[in-house]
């Protein structure tokens, strides 16, 4: 007998196995997925007493995505893009000069820079909320206040430990014979580091680039803190308005939440081999 | 490799001043790179962390703060709001952990294995994992719905159960979002548990197979013990996780019904963001820093040992 498991299930063979194992994972995937295909159909659906939502919709419509419209959702919607937009291309941008430094260059001071980026990821923001939000009021040196800018939600999100050590631990990997090389023919650094370096960590981007996705995507304090009027207000933390809004029902509070989720279950899908790859190195590491 | 190049720099005094001075150049092209990271972490990391324990010493008034010293700390050791809301974080903290880990455990085990099929349970399972908390908590809070109609109680009444208040009872509402988390915790470690067991040297179980070992024994002397770092790991992460929690508990019932599931988070914001009382909750704060801290150093600690 061949054990390519642990439990050995994989290998069991005959009728009994076999429907065990389809009601096992079909089981499974219920579990996991249920709520989520349930809050797909009943987006859809019109007859949503406010109480419960539906796998078996009496009538489906847009009716829901339509109302949206007037309560603002695709305003909170495209609010989020432009922070998730820039934050993204922002930390992507601070990541790999980062890595490039951490993973490249020997200097004095790296242990110490290392060892502030991990504290960064021991440090939950939830923490540092309410001293954030002051300074983000009035910060320090320039004195300006980022609270109901789109600039405040999105440059905290800009340095992330997390993308910044697995894009060092990718970097490391780049052949330093490549640098040599092009140091030989006369390429100063941030040719390097633009024409060799970061192409060959395309991979890398990948990963970094999915996982901050949905980093800021997710993101809920923040908005929270720096966006105070409902103008500014990004897609989740929307919905707690929509929730207490008695012209509405329940129909347009879940065609937002769809909305909501979609792109983190869109980005996921499509990135999967990269996100399984960042999951394991950032638990590892982190 | 670098001592060589020095050695061979020192052997003529002109080109030791010039590696000198490269190697000074070097450097600071290191710190530009590293620039726009360590001002962003500056300005929202530790100057953050910095003025907050300044604050925790302080009450804070709108212009001027007056030194309070350890004034906020006592309010929150001795208050019985904090007392209450630390133990439901700590018990959130706990359940959500444990639940987690054993069912990640548990269903990663159960669907290890190359097949094609498996590899789509696993896709659909991690699903709850990637979706956005705030989305997924007014989801839950729906499904939560007390009523006999509510889509959880409809379920439970399938198998005879009798419909249960859910969020909506002091009794029931922890319980509650502690089940939620549960549902999104699973699927991570069931995947840092997949990835764990991929490293398990297969010629042992079949050495264990010859020697007639059950599949219990299997499990218990060669599959456990070969992942007890991935464990350790998952055990920290999740347990600071959960002492953090916010955005779940603040969706869902905010704190209700009647302080009931009110933790550290939900509360500091409260304080500090409706009832301006900076100084307490700054305080709040750094009382959550030292337990996260507390905690990791501990599971190092232990696992040291273990591991000596």
């Amino acid at each position: 007998m061949r054990f390519d498991s642990a439990l050995g299930l994989e290998s069991r063979r005959g009728p009994v196995a076999i429907t065990g194992k389809v009601i096992l994972y079909g089981l499974m995937v219920i579990v996991f997925t249920g709520p989520l295909v349930g809050l797909l159909i009943s987006a859809f659906s019109k007859t949503l007493d406010p109480t419960s939502f539906t796998l078996w919709p009496e009538e489906f419509t847009l009716e829901n995505f339509v109302q949206a419209k007037d309560k603002n959702v695709y305003l909170y919607l495209l609010n989020s893009f432009i922070v998730v937009g820039f934050g993204l291309l922002l930390q992507m941008l601070v990541s790999v000069f980062a890595a490039y430094s951490l993973a490249r260059k020997k200097f004095r001071g790296m242990t110490f820079v290392m060892l502030l980026m991990l504290a960064t990821m021991m440090l939950p923001e939830e923490i540092i909320a309410i001293p954030l939000s002051l300074v983000l009021a009035d910060m320090p040196v320039f004195h300006t206040n980022l609270i109901g800018t789109y600039a405040g939600m999105i440059l905290p999100v800009g340095a992330w430990g997390f993308s910044i050590l697995v894009m060092t631990e990718f970097m490391k990997e780049v052949p330093v014979e490549l640098e040599e090389a092009a140091r030989i023919d006369g390429a100063g650094e941030l040719r390097i580091f633009a024409t060799i370096i970061v192409p060959l960590c395309r991979p890398a981007l990948g990963v970094i680039g999915v996982f901050g996705f949905t980093m800021i995507w997710d993101q809920y304090l923040l908005p929270l803190i720096v966006a105070p009027q409902s103008d500014m207000w990004t897609l989740p933390i929307a919905l707690r308005s929509l929730r207490s809004d008695e012209e509405v029902g329940i129909g347009v509070l879940l065609a937002a939440s769809l909305l909501a989720l979609l792109p983190s279950i869109i980005a996921f899908l499509a990135f999967q081999r990269q996100f399984m790859r960042g999951l394991t190195s950032g638990a590892v590491k982190g | 490799m670098t001592s060589t190049l020095t050695r061979a720099g020192a052997r003529t005094a002109p080109p030791h001043r010039r590696t000198k001075s490269v190697r000074w150049r070097g450097s600071l092209i290191a710190w530009l790179f590293l620039a726009p990271a360590l001002l962003l972490f500056l300005y929202f990391k530790f100057i953050p962390m910095a003025l907050g324990l300044w604050k925790s010493f302080h009450e804070v008034h709108y212009i001027t703060d007056t030194w309070v010293g350890l004034d906020n700390y006592k309010t929150i050791l001795t208050d019985d709001a904090f007392g209450a809301a630390i133990w439901h974080s700590i018990l959130l903290a706990l359940g959500t952990t444990i639940g987690s880990l054993v069912l990640g455990l548990g269903f990663a085990l159960l669907i290890e294995g190359p097949a094609r099929y498996l590899w789509f349970v696993r896709t659909a399972a991690f699903l709850p994992v990637v979706t956005t908390m705030a989305a997924v908590a007014e989801v839950w809070r729906i499904m939560f719905h007390p009523a006999d109609s509510g889509m959880l109680n409809t379920i439970i009444g399938w198998v005879g159960v009798d419909p249960q208040p859910w969020l909506a009872s002091e009794n029931s509402s922890l319980w509650s979002i502690m089940l939620m988390s549960i549902w999104r915790g699973t699927p991570y470690d069931m995947m840092i548990f997949l990835a764990g067991l991929v490293g398990v040297d297969r010629t042992l179980y079949e050495a264990a197979a010859v020697d007639g070992a059950s599949t219990w024994r299997r499990l218990r002397h060669i599959t456990l013990p070969a992942l007890r770092p991935v464990f350790w790991i998952l055990f920290t992460l999740a347990a600071i996780r959960g002492l953090r929690v916010f955005v779940e508990v603040y969706v869902l019932t905010n704190g209700g019904p009647n302080g009931s599931s009110e933790v550290l988070m939900t509360l500091i914001y409260k304080l500090g963001f409706q009832s301006n009382e900076l100084g307490v909750a700054s305080a709040g704060g750094i009382v959550l820093f030292l337990a996260t801290l507390a905690l990791t150093v501990v599971v190092q600690l232990l696992r040291r040992r273990q591991a000596a």
